[in-house]
């Protein structure tokens, strides 16, 4: 066993927006940062997102995806941060030692801070047990917005798709604009899980329909896909008898849910929360272990880049603290936060005592209008917010100002 | 009064807004409710009038590290040019490296709005080093 070594002060796994704004801000923040990512070209999954929407908050102008990276990594290499694309981490201990693979090396690195930014990946067909055959022509969207825009692979003619996610509504207008003629979008659930801008532009301008409350109850087709057979399903999530109806198609893209690829955290001894499938964290980003961080879609589903970009810079700016000394490790003494009544999750999940101002992110558990958000500490409101639309597919933030400190045992963010 | 419910594409935001106009919608006799910002109104009267659309697609580059680059019209265009510009685009190979910002086309479907690239493909390289 070598000596352990320290190598930097904070190394960040994973280059997509939020691991590269968590990089420069702890870098800004005098830090020496590392930046591993398993890919040859940064910017992670934004490559692929040729559409634009991104950059409205983190830099003021709507951008494409590509560019939004382009930004980010421009914004790494001014703050002097050490940029390692083509570099997988094979293993990650919770004394913060990572073991690295490139192509043709291994290396080891050791600092006191680490930044776990990984992403997430997509739900699958095996995921969601979709009785049939097994005919090509069946992908994930993001697999299909891979194949359209990286690689110039025609994924298919007719398409249907399934989940009325974000990715597969953009994937509806570029297969449209490719050429192809989608057929419909199908949703298990009675509201669309999409952005509503993405609805309009998306679907509506082109006349595709969405069916709410349907979902594919089976495959058919032998080398390719031929048809799916749809349903109406009840609020209980179970196909009605006699509405089944088949659709032909050659191509059933599933945007059905993203899951935090959370593999390295959890050999790291991270502990996870079930609702979000990420790390449970305190208000610094840390997790249960101390100097591992988490920010991005391996933390939780972000509907907006900008949003994961700018939690990256948060964790990033704790981490590079941590790394320098001035942030104890004091969990021990952390104020849970909990989500009350009509609240999915919150992030984070705890607060230190010290902390000044407390950012809480959280999801409502269904759409509904004019509702208020509040922070309580037993019956006092410590803040509130006002959703004119509260929705699942937004996630909403509210700001605590904690003034010298909190001095509660415990904190929940209700729906009123 | 002619009424209609619109979804404000703007940004993330979304906001659902409701038009009521008289006649011809112009500045002063559009009426918005429901938007969060100003920019609203303006997005109303233009999808009432002449709504705009931007394009983002990809071309063909030679001897990248990937076979294409994505490009965007620098500026929403008419809704009904769309399917045309995107035609024009499909007809344009690049030989790399492309540059973000470089131009495809200089006047995508008789728009006067140009389309530029949107992400950098660098050059393969023809040899490869042993190790």
């Amino acid at each position: 066993m070598p000596e352990s070594k320290r190598c930097t002060d904070v190394v960040v796994i994973g280059g997509g927006p939020a691991g590269l704004a968590a990089a420069s801000a702890a870098a800004d923040a005098g830090a020496e940062v590392v930046l591993v990512d398993r890919n040859p070209r940064l910017g992670g999954i934004l490559n692929q997102c040729i559409h634009d929407g991104f950059g409205l908050h983190a830099f003021g102008e709507v951008l494409t995806g590509p560019e939004f990276a382009e930004r980010c990594v421009a914004r790494a290499v001014e703050a002097g941060v050490d940029l390692r694309p083509d570099t997988m981490v094979a293993e990650l201990t919770p004394d913060r030692v990572l073991v690295c693979t490139s192509p043709g090396s291994r290396t080891r690195l050791e600092a006191p801070s680490v930044v776990l930014a990984m992403g997430c990946r997509e739900r699958t067909r095996g995921m969601l047990r979709i009785p049939g055959t097994r005919p090509s022509g069946v992908y994930t969207a993001g697999t299909a917005q891979w194949l359209t825009n990286m690689a110039n692979v025609r994924v298919g003619r007719r398409v249907l798709i399934l989940g009325s996610g974000d990715i597969g509504l953009i994937m509806a207008r570029r297969l449209t604009w490719e050429g192809a003629e989608v057929v419909g979008v199908v949703e298990l659930l009675p509201y669309p899980s999409g952005l509503p801008r993405n609805i309009s532009q998306c679907l509506d301008d082109y006349g595709i329909p969405l069916h709410l409350s349907h979902s594919v109850t089976c495959i058919h087709g032998t080398d390719r896909l031929k048809r799916v057979t749809v349903a109406r399903f009840d609020d209980n999530r179970r196909p009605i008898p006699g509405t089944e109806f088949d659709i032909a198609c050659d191509t059933l893209l599933l945007s059905v849910g993203l899951i935090p690829e959370n593999e390295l955290s959890r050999r790291a001894g991270v502990v996870l929360e079930r609702t979000t499938s990420g790390a449970r964290v305190d208000d610094r980003y840390m997790t249960n272990v101390d100097g591992i961080f988490s920010c991005g879609n391996v933390l939780h589903i972000h509907d907006l880049a900008d949003w994961a970009a700018e939690e990256g810079a948060r964790a990033g700016r704790h981490a590079a603290e941590y790394a320098a000394g001035a942030a104890p490790s004091d969990r021990l003494d952390l104020i849970p936060i909990e989500p009350g009544p009509g609240i999915r999750y919150t992030l984070p999940q705890a607060a230190t005592r010290t902390a000044k101002r407390l950012l809480v992110s959280f999801r409502v558990v269904e759409p509904s209008d004019d509702r208020t958000a509040e922070v309580v500490a037993g019956d006092r409101v410590l803040a509130s917010l006002t959703l004119r639309h509260a929705h699942p597919a937004t996630m909403a933030q509210v700001e605590v100002d904690c003034g010298d400190g909190l001095d509660v045992d415990r904190l929940e963010v209700r729906l009123r | 009064m002619n009424e209609r419910q619109m979804t404000c594409i703007l940004c993330p935001n979304g906001c659902e807004i409701d038009v009521r106009w008289t006649g011809t919608p112009t500045d002063e006799t559009i009426r918005v409710e429901g938007n969060l910002c100003p920019r609203g109104v303006g997005f109303a009267l233009e999808e009432l009038t002449h709504p705009k659309r931007t394009l983002t697609t990809s071309v063909l580059v030679r001897g990248g590290v990937e076979p294409q680059a994505s490009v965007k019209t620098a500026a929403p265009i008419p809704r009904e040019s769309i399917e045309m510009a995107r035609r024009e685009v499909a007809r344009v190979t690049l030989d790399a490296p492309v540059a973000i910002g470089q131009i495809v086309l200089v006047d995508a479907a008789g728009t006067g709005v140009p389309v530029a690239v949107t992400r950098a493909v660098p050059r393969r390289a023809t040899e490869r080093s042993a190790d």
